[in-house]
This record gives structure tokens, sequence and C-alpha cells, in this order.
């Protein structure tokens, strides 16, 4: 009796898992809040790219390193925050995660995206670059793409954080953050993240950041709510 | 066909030898203190093969015209070098061999006058590290020290290309680390070139150096440049798919403008 009762819960949640989503108002509870650091975090430094003078001219003002980004109000940017436990089967993400090689930096510099989800990899330069996902749970590739190059579609398998550098450029770095949740969000220039379309229930919440490391936060949605939830990351200068 | 097949030779031996010594096809202009010694080596070079190539090219075309042999003709009877085949072979080895001997040995006491002489004492010391598929180069910064290198910290990501540890080392903190290389005008130059991952070259053609990098040591290379300017440095060992797109700038500044290069430099690192 149990086992068939399983069996119909499992059926209903995959049918729920076929209907589309809403992209911009999901039912349920929502989890917004904002990541700052406290410490000294390190100093952006200056990218030199003048062996390739197309992504010279395409900067006025010279481009500084991405690893740690922060703003005014100690916020940080390019926080992945992403529900950890708690998640209760949501429909998988399905768009099209768009990932840009543009002027010899990777953009966004940290893509966050659902396992299995559709990711899209464009050369928007004049000249060739050479993507290298270091991926230590998936499998590894590196892939070439010239000038003109018909873009790279992919997916990832399993959860990781997988640093990304380009074979050519050793100045250019990046992240996919690959989860199992479709619940994610990874912060704008203020720092700030929204998780919405959470039915109740209790959930660890987990904010991760290329250099200033992890932490993790319990909230409860108890109908649709927005519930705040602020990190503060520990920065060191080096 | 014979008498054609000799001025087709004659010609393109002229042609060719004009060109080199007219110079169209020829190195940049020098900017080095050293780069007359190589230019006047790499000329002696040029002259003497040079000569035998036209006087051998010649000797072939003169003798493929005056033993042509045509339609009709009576076939001649062929006169062989005294002694037979093995005397000419011989005589042409020693003949070629003792030039080169002689290029070799002259050239290697010029190459060893710029390569294996000690860079002069005053010589601003500049760290070199050569990756796929970037050049990038180091400054001791106001401390006038270099922090030590460790290859297991090396992180492109974090543009700590020469594998510093400023958080445990302090003469590592005020290090300048850039991928344009940056000079004073007449002032020796020291290097010391690190190969992170495989073989690279330094090459300049302007500065008349080709030093090659190997993974593993760490090679001086030292010189002074004579001229202001920008100057490409190029690899010219092929090290992986993104050889051809491996290559920095040489900005050779006056004191003034190099010191204040340097100093702007120390305010950001």
């Amino acid at each position: 009796m149990i086992a068939r009762f399983s069996a119909l819960v499992a059926l209903v949640a995959l049918a729920s898992g076929t209907t589309p989503r809403e992209p911009h108002r999901p039912a349920g509870g929502t989890i917004s809040g904002k990541v700052t650091f406290t410490g000294t975090p390190p100093k952006a430094k200056p990218i030199d790219m003048s062996k390739e003078p197309n992504c010279v001219t395409q900067h006025p003002t010279p481009v500084t390193t991405e690893d740690a980004v922060t703003g005014p109000g100690n916020s940080v940017r390019y926080v992945v925050v992403y529900i950890a436990a708690g998640d209760q089967g949501a429909a998988p993400a399905t768009d099209t995660v768009r990932y840009d090689q543009k002027g010899c930096q990777y953009i966004p510099h940290v893509a966050a995206m659902q396992v299995h989800q559709p990711l899209t990899i464009y050369n928007d330069d004049p000249h060739s670059h050479n993507i290298h996902p270091l991926a230590r749970v998936n499998a590894e590739w590196n892939k070439s793409q010239p000038k003109g190059a018909p873009p790279i579609r992919t997916a990832w398998d399993e959860p990781e954080f997988i640093a990304l550098k380009c074979n050519v450029h050793p100045w250019m770095h990046g992240y996919f953050a690959v989860l199992s949740t479709p619940h994610f969000a990874v912060t704008d220039s203020s720092g700030a993240f929204s998780l919405s379309g959470l039915p109740p229930g209790k959930y660890t919440v987990t904010a991760w950041h290329e250099r200033f490391g992890t932490q993790s936060l319990e909230v409860t949605i108890a109908g649709s709510e927005t519930k705040p939830a602020n990190f503060v990351l520990t920065a060191r200068p080096y | 066909m014979g008498r054609l097949f000799a001025v087709v030779v004659t010609v393109i031996a002229l042609v060719s030898a004009a060109i080199f010594a007219l110079h169209v096809w020829w190195l940049p202009p020098d900017i080095s203190a050293h780069g007359s010694r190589i230019d006047r080596q790499l000329n002696e070079t040029m002259v003497t093969a040079g000569i035998l190539f036209v006087a051998a090219q010649l000797a072939l075309g003169l003798f493929v015209w005056r033993f042509d042999v045509r339609d009709g003709m009576p076939p001649r009877a062929v006169k062989t070098f005294p002694g037979g085949v093995t005397p000419l072979v011989v005589l042409a080895i020693l003949f070629v061999g003792i030039e080169i001997l002689v290029l070799t040995f002259v050239g290697s006491k010029v190459w060893a006058s710029v390569y294996q002489t000690p860079a002069p004492a005053e010589a601003l010391q500049i760290e070199v590290e050569a990756e796929q598929f970037a050049f990038y180069f180091r400054y001791a910064g106001p401390d006038g020290k270099f922090g030590t290198m460790h290859p297991d910290l090396m992180n492109d990501a974090t543009q700590n290309f020469f594998g510093l540890d400023p958080a445990n080392d302090t003469t590592a903190r005020d290090d300048i680390v850039v991928g344009t290389l940056v000079i004073p005008v007449n002032q020796p130059i020291d290097l010391r070139l690190h190969a992170k991952d495989v073989n690279h070259s330094f090459y300049v053609p302007e500065l008349r150096i080709q030093q090659d990098f190997v993974p593993g040591m760490v090679i001086p290379l030292h010189f002074t440049a004579t001229q202001t300017g920008k100057y490409e440095l190029v690899c010219t060992q092929l090290c992986g798919l993104g050889h051809y797109n491996m290559r920095a700038y040489i900005e050779v500044k006056t004191p003034a403008d190099f010191a204040q290069w340097l100093k702007a430099q120390a305010a950001t690192s």
C-alpha cells in the first residue's frame, strides 16, 4: 500500500515537472538578501591584454581581475546562492544559459546552472578562443572556437563548481556553478540575490564565492512570504 | 632544353643573391649594444656562403650550356674527375667542412661574447615567466627584493603567474608583475628566464636576441637597448596550439619615463 502510494506521489511529481515554469512570478515564497564581506579583500589587478590588440581596443579603460569584485557597503558580486538542502523536487530549469567570450573576458564571470540545463557558449571576438572547463567530477574537455565558429552547445551531468580557463589567453578565467537545484542566483553588483518559487518548508541556503569560501543559513518558508538571508563572508587580502 | 635550364639556373642564382645583397629581406634595424657584432657575423656568413653559392650555380649553368647535347649531335666522351668520383667527393666535403668550421669558430666567439658573459653589476634585474601562451615579467618593487617563487601557488585566475606567497613572504608583496616588458634605454637589463610548462623562446629581432626557455632551468640573459620605442617579443619554439599567439611587447623608455612608470606600477601592486 505504501509502495503504491509512493509511486503515485512520484507520478504526480513527474507530471508537475513537465508543466512550464513561470520565471517572473512563480508561486511560493522567496528568500532574498545581500552578500557582504568583513576583512580586507584582495586588490583588483589590471589585466594586460596587449598581446591581443582586438581586446585592447574593446576596453577603453583597462579591465581588472574578477575573482573578488566588491562594491559599496562591502557588497560582493559573483556569489552563487542556492538551495543546498530542502529542495522539494521543483521543475528543472530548461532555459538555455548563454555564456560569452567577448573582449578576452568570460561574460558573466560566474554562470550558475542546473545539471542537464542547456548551456551555449559563444565566441564574439574576431579571433580564436579555447575554452577549457577544468572539471573534476564531470568529464573535462577543451574546445577551440576560431572567429565565427558556431556556438558550443552542451550541458553538465553532475553538480560541481567548475573553474574555466582559456588555453590561449591565460588571464581569462570564470566559473560554471553546476547545481542539483533549480533554485539559484548569482549576486549582482550590489551583492543582492533572490530565490523565488519556494514551496513552504525548511531550507538550507548556501552562498559560494571562489575566494571567500562558502557559508550556509537555515531559512523556513511558511507561505508566499519573502524571508531575508544575508551572508557575511570573510575576505583576506591574499 | 639544356641551354634553357642553364639560363634559368643562372637567373635564379643571381636574383636570389641580389635580394640578400641589397637587403630587400633583412632584419629590422638593430637597437642593441651588442647587435653590431651579430650583424657583422651574419654579414660575413652571408658573404662567404653567398660567394660559394653563386660560384657553384654559375659553374653549373656554364657547364650545362657548354656541354649541352642537342638532337642530332654525336654523343661526346665524358671526361671524369682525375682519380674518379671518390677524390671529388672527399675534396668537396673538405672544402665545405673547412668553411663551416671556420664560420662556427668565428661565430661562437661572437655568440659567447653575448650569451656567456656575466651581466654588469648595475644591470636591472627582471624575472620572465613563459607559459602557454604568454610572457609575464616581474620587477623587485620598492624593497629591491624578489619574493620566492612557489610553483604550487601559481594561479592564472588570480594573476599569480610567478607563484608568489604574499600572505607569508613580505618581500613578495611589492613585487610588480606585468604583461609588457618595460625597460630603460641604455641601461643593461639582466633577465632570468623561467618556463612554467614547456619549452618557449625569447626572440626580439631588433635586440638581436634569441634564447630558449627550458622548464626546470633558470636561464640568464642580458642586453642593453639603445633606442626607445615599442618592439615585439615572440615565442620561436613551437609550444602548443596557441604558439602563433604567444607574444608580448617591449617598451624601451627614457630613464625618466621608466622611473615614472615603475612608480605608478608600485602604487597599484
